[in-house]
């Protein structure tokens, strides 16, 4: 079995301040790490590797210095690892980002497609369903749990809103999961030691078949108009009371700012 | 010169960081109060590689370097200083005599299973009579042609009753003073070979410290750890190793309890402004933070001259001297400045200042370094 799992290099968001004044994130200072929801995913291919032997791919499209999380990587098990970098991928959204990082998964053999749901520095949850697309490859998202059947075939629970539902998807096809499917293991201590002696192969727009027009910012139509840091908002009211006094005062509390009609 | 980490360095470093966060912090406290080995956390650290740092691939080690073995009992002693003297114990004190004196069939019987972590190894020289004055040893080896028998008993062995393999000093030749002490390997287990009750300590609460007895203690004659009459000098260069382990504890500690003042100085607050705005804060941590650099750097400089294979005995000396005696202060302020809090166990410092006492006497004593360095000076 052939596993590529897409990761990306982020900020730790937990460590982030935004300037009161641009409504930017501060970056100086903040550590990188890698994507929980990738590390989620990249624990999930481990696992078959563990279990079936899979050989993993990891790739990244980032600057250099995204190299760190690739080696990260190496350190917990993966056997290839690609840094996807050049000047012709900067300012990409996640349409650009999805149609390089389509172009270098067609160089690359594989059977499943693992991304993590989203990152933490967008939250937009795009990139893989995106890139399923242009790979024209069933997906499935949200993944909190698998299975492999023989055969070719993956058992997939899938989370919702509601609940979960329990899929079956034919390989080879894209799964975007989430960082809670699984508790991601440490890096072993040979594996750090090693994880430097091995290839990073590193490849620009000239590596992959895509059109330039669709790469970095000009293949980005997504513009941002503003943004800004989310107002506060005030305290809530708490009422210690039983409940059908409670009752009473969230009707009234509705009535008053008219999400239901007051009589 | 260059003082930053290197890159593997700094990816180790992320990983015990996280791992002493998310495995080690949580249960320190209760592993301190209720005086309890951490037996679940030996096998964690075994499973991921921290139990053979520094042991070359072919005998089942790492191949890591020493500066990466101390970064770890660094990390894992900033949260937890019972957790980085059993891993600075059982590599300093075990695995590296064996390392550096044992033959070849040694290094292959214990070294691959002292570093996964399957064995645990513990070290024992001090004895009742025989403490800073280590060459009056009363543990005796006799020859009995196809086995030595020991008698004897040793105390405060760091890892005892859990340790599988000790590394044990005993006079084989009274007549001969410190070149009549040999060093031997004794298997837990072994007739005749026995612990006794742990201690009950002011620190490190949660590791184990006993009394070892030998009774006709019957070992094979391969048991025998470099030659005959040389476990003196054996004992005295892993002891000279085992100090970097130890200043690495002490220095983390030290660094625990900065980390814990950092925080607590800045929430808490007095006079409508956090204590961390008063000058007399910033001026004396400003002071300890300075003094834990520099024990730092003295760690990693011996640690450093080892991997170098440089001389490091005085260097292994003064950083264990420093960092330990910094670790002293370090954390009797970090009490200070919690005040009344700190005196509680609510908050982790009183156990750090605890934990901080005992690396100014185990592995030499603050005045057994002192005469180390002497030495070199007015030789």
């Amino acid at each position: 079995m052939k596993i590529i799992v897409c990761i990306k290099q982020v900020p730790d968001t937990t460590e982030i301040r935004i300037n009161p004044e641009t409504g930017t994130m501060i970056r100086d200072g903040v550590p990188s790490i890698m994507n929980p929801d990738d590390k989620g995913g990249l624990e999930m291919a481990l696992r078959l590797k563990d279990e079936f032997n899979a050989h993993i791919t990891v790739i990244t499209m980032g600057p250099p210095q995204a190299e760190n999380i690739l080696r990260e990587a190496y350190a917990l098990g993966v056997d290839r690892a690609i840094l996807l970098t050049d000047r012709k991928f900067a300012g990409a959204d996640t349409l650009a980002t999805s149609n390089a990082l389509a172009g270098a998964l067609r160089n690359i053999d594989y059977d499943l497609i693992i991304a993590g749901r989203q990152a933490i520095d967008g939250d937009t949850a795009q990139v893989g369903p995106q890139m399923a697309e242009h790979l024209q490859l069933p997906q499935v998202s949200y993944v909190a749990d698998i299975h492999y059947n023989q055969n070719n075939l993956l058992t997939i629970k899938k989370e919702t809103e509601e609940g979960y539902q329990m899929l079956e998807a034919e390989m080879p096809c894209v799964l975007t999961v989430l960082a809670s499917a699984n508790i991601a293991r440490y890096m072993t201590v040979s594996g750090i030691i090693t994880a430097f002696d091995k290839d990073v192969e590193v490849w620009g727009a000239d590596k992959i078949d895509v059109d330039e027009a669709k790469l970095g910012l000009k293949g980005s139509p997504t513009r941002v108009k503003k943004s800004f840091t989310k107002g506060r908002k005030g305290a809530g009211e708490v009422f210690e009371v039983e409940a059908e006094e409670a009752v009473g005062i969230i009707i009234s509390k509705m009535k008053e700012k008219f999400i239901i009609k007051p009589n | 010169m260059d003082f930053s980490l290197t890159n593997r360095e700094k990816l180790f470093l992320q990983m015990i960081t996280d791992f002493a966060e998310k495995e080690v912090k949580p249960i320190a406290a209760e592993i301190d109060e209720e005086e309890r080995f951490p037996v679940e956390t030996v096998k964690k650290m075994g499973k991921i590689g921290l139990m053979g740092i520094p042991v070359p691939v072919q005998y089942g080690g790492q191949g890591g370097t020493n500066q990466l073995y101390s970064l770890a009992v660094e990390e894992l002693s900033r949260v937890c200083g019972t957790t980085g003297v059993i891993v600075s114990a059982h590599t300093s004190l075990c695995i590296a005599p064996i390392l550096e004196n044992g033959n070849e069939e040694q290094k292959m019987k214990y070294l691959p299973k002292l570093s996964s972590g399957e064995w645990l190894g513990a070290f024992g020289l001090t004895e009742p009579n025989a403490g800073t004055d280590a060459a009056m040893q009363q543990t005796f080896a006799v020859d009995a042609g196809e086995k030595w028998i020991l008698n004897g008993s040793k105390i405060f062995i760091t890892n005892a009753g859990y340790a599988d393999i000790y590394i044990i000093m005993a006079m084989t030749d009274k007549s001969a003073g410190t070149r009549g002490i040999s060093a031997f390997i004794v298997e837990s287990g072994t007739p005749g070979f026995s612990v006794g009750k742990q201690e009950k300590k002011l620190g490190i609460r949660g590791s184990a410290t006993c009394e070892l007895v030998f009774e006709n203690c019957e070992i094979p004659k391969e048991n025998l750890l470099g030659a005959i009459g040389k476990g003196f000098g054996i004992a005295m260069k892993t002891l000279d190793g085992g100090r970097i382990g130890i200043a690495a504890q002490a220095l983390g500690i030290a660094q625990g309890a900065m980390d814990e003042t950092i925080k607590y100085t800045k929430e808490r607050k007095q006079f409508g402004r956090p204590i961390s705005a008063f000058q007399n804060t910033q001026f004396q941590m400003a002071d300890l933070e300075t003094k834990v650099q520099a024990a730092r750097l003295l760690v990693r400089a011996a640690a450093y001259k080892k991997d170098e294979k440089l001389p490091y005995s005085v260097d292994a000396a003064m950083c264990k001297l420093y960092a330990s005696e910094v670790a002293m202060e370090v954390t009797t302020k970090a009490v200070q400045f919690h005040g009344g809090y700190g005196y509680t166990r609510e908050y982790p410092v009183e156990r750090m200042m605890r934990d901080a006492k005992i690396t100014e006497i185990y592995e030499g004593t603050s005045e057994v370094q002192r005469m180390v360095i002497a030495a070199k000076l007015f030789k």
